[in-house]
This record gives structure tokens, C-alpha cells and sequence, in this order.
């Protein structure tokens, strides 16, 4: 009971806390909002480059173009040997037939073409389409794949492919760096804000010391104020980001610019954002007076 | 085991500033004693000792059975609640009435309101300031001020009053008003009065023991003592 009563005074010692200095409070509350309304969109923008990075990922094959003139047995052993291999999530047939139809649906001019060639006489080649699990040891996979017998060629875009992985790895290393970063800035600059807060009150907390209140019980109404200047702060950028999303994905059609670079359903991302923004704001905010109040511990 | 005893007390401030050198002091329950010397003598460090403001460089230091030396930050609130604490600038919180500013010593403990309210009416009584309960500090004399934050040093029973120059920012006839309540909790209470002063008026009228420091030594020490001159 007794520790309800302390909490319960502490709590409401916190409220009127937030209130009594209501342009600090807000200032604090302020400086939590931009610096989350930061977060908040970088983590929306790294969301949408992984989501771009994997959607183009799964799309990568290697195509394995075979001899001309394999037998089924043959086929079904390389499919064997090849769906065996570490790096193989998925392999699918091809055979130079259907290849044929499809291209002589494609135009006109193949059509005529391909249409004086006959099963036998069929100049394409067979083909496995290979999807891999880990894009960045395709290429090794790839060479496996062609030391087999009865392989003639393999191709998956060698070169470009490569660059291109370079490249979202960095992309997707930046969006990490900048949200970290960004939280580490509004930590820094909450705990300044709340500093400043509790500098105006250092004549209270000695009163309290003296007056034989423990640390802990000193701490506890700045550390709920904290945690309700954290709360406060986000709701702003919680709005913000995730109406603004959901606009934003409306109004461009769930794609930027071209039908190859998809936008996230903001329904898959904005609950998550939610969740990270309170969790930033309050943790933050709870650490952030924790740290200012400690200085003040020591009369 | 007396209430205070201090041991080869050396206190050595970071700057260098030797305050205090081998101290030993003790001090019964019941008692009423006065600590005077000059500025900077070492009184202040002394009494600031006594309730764990600052720690000693070497030598022991124990109030109601705690060695304050050895005492961690984290732990001091333990030593506090045993004794109350009277400074020369009263630290009221200007914002709370004077009810508040009382039962505020009281909200550490966590203790029902009608139960905060009994004990904080008695203290307010015993400084004869029960009409004021919800003035702001602004609105007291200086006085009346010195006298909440004497209510509020005594609300949670302490064995011992420590008073840091209580009447340094009072006028005489205010400085004696205050000299008469301390004086009556430690009648009526039997609190154990420690207080720092210069005020050789106040020393010469109450004939208490009287501890004299100087240099950072206790160079006298008598009882019904009287103030005599600075330089001794």
C-alpha cells in the first residue's frame, strides 16, 4: 500500500510537472516531434528500398540453357543435381517448345519463322529458369552449374547483377546509419530539453534529498514525465507519417515514377511505424531524464 | 554509544582548503549545543558533515549509530530521515503553501493523508504557525519563514535538529522568536540541537555548551559557555 501511495503521488507529482512548466514541456515536446517526424519517414524510406531491393531480388534468375538434343532421363537428373545445390531456392523447366510457342505469341515475325521449324528441327534450346536464396553468391552458383554436364550456357545478367548488389547494400546500410543516427540525435537533444527542465527544479530535488527522499523516489516523477513528454512527442509524427504514407501511396498508385519501383502497402508498414515511434519516444524520453536527474542526485 | 561522535575528523577540500584537522566531538542525546567561529573556521563543514552534505578525508564520523563516512550517496536517505535540517535561507519551495511545503518532508514515507495531515498540524503547532497553513512563503516574514522550515525539519520526529545559521538572515527580535522555538522542541521534544552560529547575542543569552572552532580545530569546549571574542 505504501508503495502505491508514493507511486500515486509521484505520478500525479509528474503531470503537474509536465504542466507547471508548460513552455519547457513543450519545447521538449516540440524538439521529440521533429526529430521523430525524421525518424519516421526514414525508416518509411528504408522500408520501401528493402521492400525494392528484395522485389528485385526475386526477380534475379540464372537461366541454364542445355545441350541441344537431351533426353528426358537426362533432364530430370540435372534438375535433380541442380535443385540439390546450397544456393537453390527454386527451379522450374522451360522446355524449348513452350519457349517456341510463347515467342511465336509474342509477334507476327517470329511466328513465321518459328513456324517452319518442326519439334525436331527446333533450333531453341532447353531451359531451367534457377532461383536462388542468397543473391550476393549467385554467380558462384552459377558456375556450378555449369561445370554439369549436358549444360551449355548460363546466364544471369553477370556484371550488372553484381553492381547492383553492391549497390542496395550500400542504399540499405545508409537507411540504417540515418535512422540510428537520427535516434541517437533525439536522444542527445531530449536529454538536453529535459536538463534544462530539471536545472529550474535542482532547488526541489535538494529539498527532497535532504528531506530523506531516496534516489529512486526523487527519480520517479521525472522519469514518468520523460516517458509522458516521449508519448506527447510522438503522436504528432505518428499522425504525420502514417496518414502521409497512406496519402502519398494513394496518390501515386502504389508505385514511384514506373510500375518497377512498388511502394510498401502502408497497411503492412504503418502499425510497425507506430510501434517504433512510441517505443523511441518514451524509451528516449525515460532515459533522457534519467541521465539529467542523475547530476543532481549528489547533494 | 553517544548520539554523535566524531574521531580524528580531517575534511581536505579538493582545492586544497584544509577545513577540518583531527576533530573529536561528542554529543549526548538531549543535548543543546552551539558550534561558533569565525567565517571559515570550519563550523559549516562541520555541521555539513553531520548530515552527509559533504564526506571526510579521514577520520570517523557517526550520527545515531550510522558511520555517515562511510555511507553511499544511494544510501543517505537513510541518514536524513533521522534528523532534520535548518538553513540560513529556509529552501521553501516558493510555489507550494506552507501545508505543502511541510507535508512534503512527509510524502517519502508514503503515509495515508489524514495520518500526513495529524503530523503536519503538530509541527505547524509547535512553531506556532497553525493560522498560516495556506500562505506562500512570499507572503511570510522571514521569521515565519526560518519557522516553516523548522516544521518542516521536525515533522518526521528527528533525534536531532541540525540549525546552519538559522538566525543569519533575521533581525534580533526575530532571531530571538526563533531561538524560542528551537529551544521548545528541545525541551519538549528532547530533540538534540546542533547549531551553527555567529550570533554572539543569542550564545551569551541561552547558556548552552558551546563548541569553538577555529583554524579547523576545537579550541574550546565548555558548557553554560558564553561567546567571547572572534580571535581566540
Amino acid at each position: 500500500m505504501k508503495i502505491f501511495r508514493k507511486l500515486k503521488s509521484n505520478l500525479s507529482e509528474s503531470f503537474k510537472g509536465v504542466f507547471r512548466n508548460f513552455s519547457l514541456s513543450l519545447a521538449s515536446i516540440f524538439c521529440i516531434t521533429i526529430t521523430l517526424l525524421l525518424v519516421g519517414i526514414s525508416i518509411i524510406l528504408s522500408y520501401n528500398v528493402n521492400n525494392f531491393t528484395r522485389e528485385i531480388e526475386e526477380d534475379l534468375t540464372i537461366v541454364v540453357f542445355l545441350d541441344r538434343g537431351v533426353n528426358e532421363e537426362e533432364i530430370n537428373t540435372l534438375r535433380n543435381d541442380i535443385s540439390v545445390l546450397n544456393n537453390v531456392k527454386d527451379i522450374e523447366f522451360n522446355s524449348k517448345n513452350s519457349i517456341k510457342e510463347e515467342m511465336q505469341k509474342e509477334s507476327e515475325v517470329f511466328n513465321s519463322i518459328l513456324s517452319e521449324y518442326t519439334d525436331e528441327t527446333n533450333p531453341l534450346q532447353d531451359t531451367f529458369l534457377v532461383k536462388v536464396d542468397d543473391i550476393n553468391h549467385i554467380g558462384e552458383t552459377a558456375d556450378k552449374i555449369k561445370r554439369m554436364e549436358k549444360v551449355d550456357v548460363v546466364k544471369y545478367g553477370e556484371g550488372s547483377v553484381e553492381e547492383l548488389v553492391k549497390i542496395f547494400d550500400i542504399i540499405k546500410k545508409i537507411t540504417y546509419v540515418a535512422v540510428i543516427a537520427l535516434v541517437v540525435v533525439t536522444a542527445f537533444l531530449i536529454i538536453n530539453t529535459i536538463k534544462i527542465t530539471i536545472q529550474s527544479r535542482s532547488r526541489e530535488i535538494e529539498i527532497r534529498r535532504l528531506v530523506g527522499a531516496s534516489n529512486a523516489f526523487i527519480r520517479q516523477p521525472f522519469f514518468f514525465e520523460g516517458i509522458i513528454l516521449g508519448f506527447l512527442g510522438s503522436i504528432i509524427p505518428i499522425t504525420i507519417c502514417c496518414y502521409g504514407y497512406t496519402y502519398f501511396y494513394k496518390r501515386l498508385g502504389g508505385q514511384l515514377f514506373t510500375a518497377i519501383i512498388p511502394l510498401i502497402k502502408p497497411s503492412e508498414i504503418i502499425y510497425t511505424l507506430m510501434l517504433v515511434l512510441v517505443c523511441v519516444g518514451v524509451v528516449v524520453g525515460a532515459f533522457g531524464s534519467f541521465i539529467a536527474v542523475r547530476k543532481h542526485l549528489k547533494v | 554509544m553517544q548520539l554523535i561522535e566524531l574521531k580524528n575528523v580531517y575534511k581536505r577540500y579538493n582545492n586544497g582548503v584544509t577545513a577540518l584537522c583531527d576533530v573529536n566531538l561528542t554529543i549526548s542525546k538531549g543535548e543543546f549545543v552551539f558550534i561558533i567561529g569565525a567565517s571559515g573556521s570550519g563550523k559549516s563543514t562541520l555541521i555539513k558533515l553531520l548530515y552527509r552534505q559533504e564526506r571526510p578525508t579521514r577520520g570517523e564520523v557517526y550520527v545515531g549509530g550510522i558511520n555517515v563516512a562511510r555511507l553511499r550517496n544511494g544510501k543517505v536517505y537513510k541518514l536524513r530521515r533521522r534528523l532534520g535540517v535548518v538553513f540560513q535561507d529556509y529552501k521553501l519551495l516558493p510555489k507550494k503553501t506552507v501545508y505543502e511545503n511541510v507535508a512534503f518532508a512527509l510524502e517519502v514515507y508514503g503515509l495515508k493523508n489524514d495520518e500526513v495531515r495529524k503530523r503536519t498540524i503538530k509541527a505547524l503547532e509547535q512553531v506556532g504557525l497553525k493560522d498560516k497553513l495556506r500562505s506562500y512563503p512570499s507572503e511570510l516574514s522571514g521569521g515565519e519563514q526560518q519557522r516553516v522550515s523548522i516544521a518542516r525539519a521536525i515533522v518526521n520526529n528527528p533525534k536531532v535538529l541540525i540549525c546552519d545559521e538559522p538566525t543569519g538572515n533575521l533581525d534580533p527580535s526575530m532571531s530571538m522568536e526563533i531561538m524560542k522555538v528551537i529551544e521548545s522542541i528541545n525541551i519538549d521534544l528532547g530533540t538534540t540541537i546542533i547549531m551553527a552560529t555567529h550570533d554572539e547575542k543569542i550564545v551569551n543569552k541561552m547558556k548552552k555548551r558551546v563548541i569553538t572552532i577555529d583554524k579547523g580545530m576545537v579550541v574550546k569546549d565548555t558548557m553554560k559557555g558564553k561567546y567571547k571574542d572572534e580571535n581566540i
